[in-house]
């Protein structure tokens, strides 16, 4: 691991408040490869969406920072784009300028305008909104909105997709949908993506990595998980695999048996006190689901 | 099934037909737009007759409806004959210049404007000039500045203090000021602008400069945070961000700032007019009160109905300006 991609390194951020800074978070720190597709998980309000927020510069680390490629990033830029829960399109400009708003800048000199404006076609054929490229915002539905928002972070061409709850005000038919799109537009391009969610679901499905995080304040990574599974992935075959279960128990084990850790030293201890007696029945279990696997 | 039955059935039908083209002609009819308004005037009106009829005042009784309109002919017909009597003088002199000149080619001619009483239609268009350049120098000051105070709260937090102090400052306790700064400073041989026009024009700017540049700054610090945070993302120049986020996100609040500007801006260039005798409706106001003919109140009470109908239509104008101008063609303008 000499030449991690992206590094988060021992971030924390404080924020001031009438009763002295609010530490957020503390310590945060883990690294993704190229390509690869991590998720960070974790109850709302434990700062997962701070995580992507620094990563994506829009916030200033108090403690430590973030390295991409070797050199630290603290300032928002097009190598990091964003992808927002909210979609945050210009209402009062089209599908189609919204990309190109991104592209005009980013490729500026490096493209003429005919490349530029097939560049642009070529990120909405992506998402597959290629046939209302003139439709304003308004006129399309929620999860047309969230393709297009894909579509103008894909056009920049950054080094990481910053995803922040992307799917989370969709439906779920819709939201199944999308997440396809995305898997197959992230295995195409070998994009390396970050998603932050709090559906274990989409976690376990869409990721190479999951980072599962503690309940704030002072919040910090709790455990990571390699999700190896192989590609293309099918949701609905996936859901009779004992291997998937086996990620989603582990996530949600996390989430659920290991949550409210608000002091984390303290509980850190407690609960490695507890982990030590489950382990050894937990190992039990998971002797099991190896030799499941084996016969 | 029986024939009789059969025949009311369709005559039935036939009277549904009709009666569905009825309904439809009555809905495609639209009653509040047109009919309710209607009665509201008619209302109005009817009130207005009855109760002017009842107030006798030392200049006789105050004007109805009927003595208003006959005035209304009246001021036009005014204006009409001291258009002709313009021309007359004009033609006049034309003549007398060109025999001037037959006599001696080498003759001084002098061409002079004609100088009779300014008519209502007159005062009218003084005013309107007055208000719509106070207005425009205003809201070139207001909008850039309200962008720079939404965009930097540094500088909103500079300039507050001194908006919160100005805003409620009448524009008439300025106009004592602003006279005698123009007659200082602004000395000309040739004036293109006539000082009083200067005087009421930058009055009314003083009103109209602070509902525009609160809105815009209100308007500009409220701008979608995700929305900003794409710029970010996208690192968008200083002035693509604001052409190309901040101004159309703000064109709602800034048109609403510019409203309530111009409004402001009418309503304090007749008291300025009246009080500075400043050529205007404001003076016509004032000259027929002071002239006190039995026709002097239903003058004015023309005066106070077109004041207010061009009140109507200059907001009417801006709106028309915002739903050019605005994304949104589908927010409901009030």
């Amino acid at each position: 691991m000499a030449n991690k991609f992206l590094e988060i390194s021992k971030v924390g951020i404080e924020f001031p408040t009438a009763n002295g800074p609010f530490t957020a978070l503390k310590d945060v720190d883990f690294s993704i490869n190229e390509g690869e597709f991590v998720s960070i998980i974790g109850h709302s309000g434990c700062g997962k969406s701070t995580v992507l927020n620094i990563i994506a510069g829009l916030y200033q680390a108090t403690y430590g920072g973030v390295i991409l490629e070797g050199k630290e990033v603290n300032a928002p830029g097009p190598d990091r784009a964003v992808v927002f829960q909210s979609h945050a399109l210009m209402p009062w400009l089209t599908v189609y300028d919204n990309v190109a708003l991104g592209v005009e800048k980013v490729f500026k000199g490096q493209k003429t305008k005919a490349e530029m404006k097939s560049w642009v076609e070529h990120n909405l054929a992506l998402v597959k909104m290629d046939h209302a490229m003139r439709k304003m915002p308004h006129e399309i539905s929620g999860g047309m909105k969230q393709r297009v928002g894909i579509a103008r972070c894909l056009a920049m061409q950054p080094k990481v997709m910053l995803m922040d709850e992307p799917f989370g005000a969709l439906d779920a038919l819709t939201r199944a949908n999308l997440q396809d799109s995305v898997m197959e537009i992230q295995k195409e391009l070998n994009t390396t993506v970050v998603l932050i969610t709090h559906d274990v679901d989409e976690a376990v499905l869409m990721s190479d990595k999951i980072v599962m995080m503690s309940n704030g304040p002072a919040a910090k990574v709790g455990e990571l998980l390699e999700v190896d599974l192989p590609r293309p992935r099918e949701r609905v075959a996936l859901s009779k695999n004992e291997q998937f279960n086996y990620y989603r128990q582990q996530v949600l084990s996390f989430l659920y048996e290991k949550k409210g850790v608000v002091d984390f030293n303290s509980a850190k201890q407690q609960s490695d006190k507890q982990l030590k007696a489950k382990q050894q029945d937990s190992n039990n279990d998971g002797d099991e689901t190896i030799a499941d696997k084996a016969s | 099934m029986t024939v009789p039955a059969n025949t009311s059935e369709v005559a039935s039908s036939n009277v549904d037909i009709i009666m569905r083209k009825f309904s439809d002609t009555l809905r495609s009819f639209d009653l509040k737009t047109a009919v309710y308004p209607f009665l509201g005037i008619v209302i109005f009106l009817f009130f207005w007759n009855v109760a002017a009829s009842r107030i006798d005042t030392s200049l006789g009784q105050f004007p109805g409806p009927a003595q208003v309109y006959q005035q209304s002919v009246t001021l036009i017909e005014e204006h009409l004959a001291e258009q002709l009597k313009a021309e007359a003088f004009y033609e006049r002199q034309e003549k007398r210049n060109a025999k001037k000149l037959a006599k001696n080619p080498d003759a001084k001619i002098k061409v002079r404007k004609y100088t009779g009483k300014e008519t209502f239609l007159d005062q009218i268009f003084t005013s309107l000039k007055t208000v719509l350049f106070g207005f425009f120098i205003a809201s070139a000051i207001a909008i850039p500045l309200g962008i720079i105070c939404g965009l930097s709260d540094a500088v909103y937090k500079g300039m507050n203090p001194l908006i919160q102090i100005f805003k409620p400052v009448s524009p008439l306790a300025w106009l004592p000021l602003i006279t005698m700064v123009v007659s200082a400073l602004y000395v000309s041989e040739d004036p293109y602008f006539e000082k009083s026009f200067l005087n009421s024009a930058f009055t009314v700017a003083l009103c109209c400069l602070w509902p525009t540049l609160i809105n815009t700054a209100v308007g500009v610090a409220n701008v979608d945070k995700d929305l900003l945070n794409v710029s970010r993302v996208i690192q968008l120049s200083a002035l693509t961000h604001v052409r190309k986020i901040i101004l159309p996100a703000s064109v709602p609040m800034i048109f609403t700032g510019l409203r309530l500007s111009l409004a402001t801006g009418w309503m304090v260039l007749i008291a300025a007019e009246m009080l500075s005798q400043n050529p205007g409706l404001g003076k016509f106001v004032w000259d027929e009160f002071q002239n006190g003919s039995s026709n002097s109140l239903s003058r004015i009470m023309v005066a106070v109905v077109v004041i207010g109908l061009i009140g109507f239509a200059l907001d009417r104008i801006i709106l028309m300006a915002q739903r050019f101008v605005s994304w949104d063609k589908q927010a409901v303008l009030r």
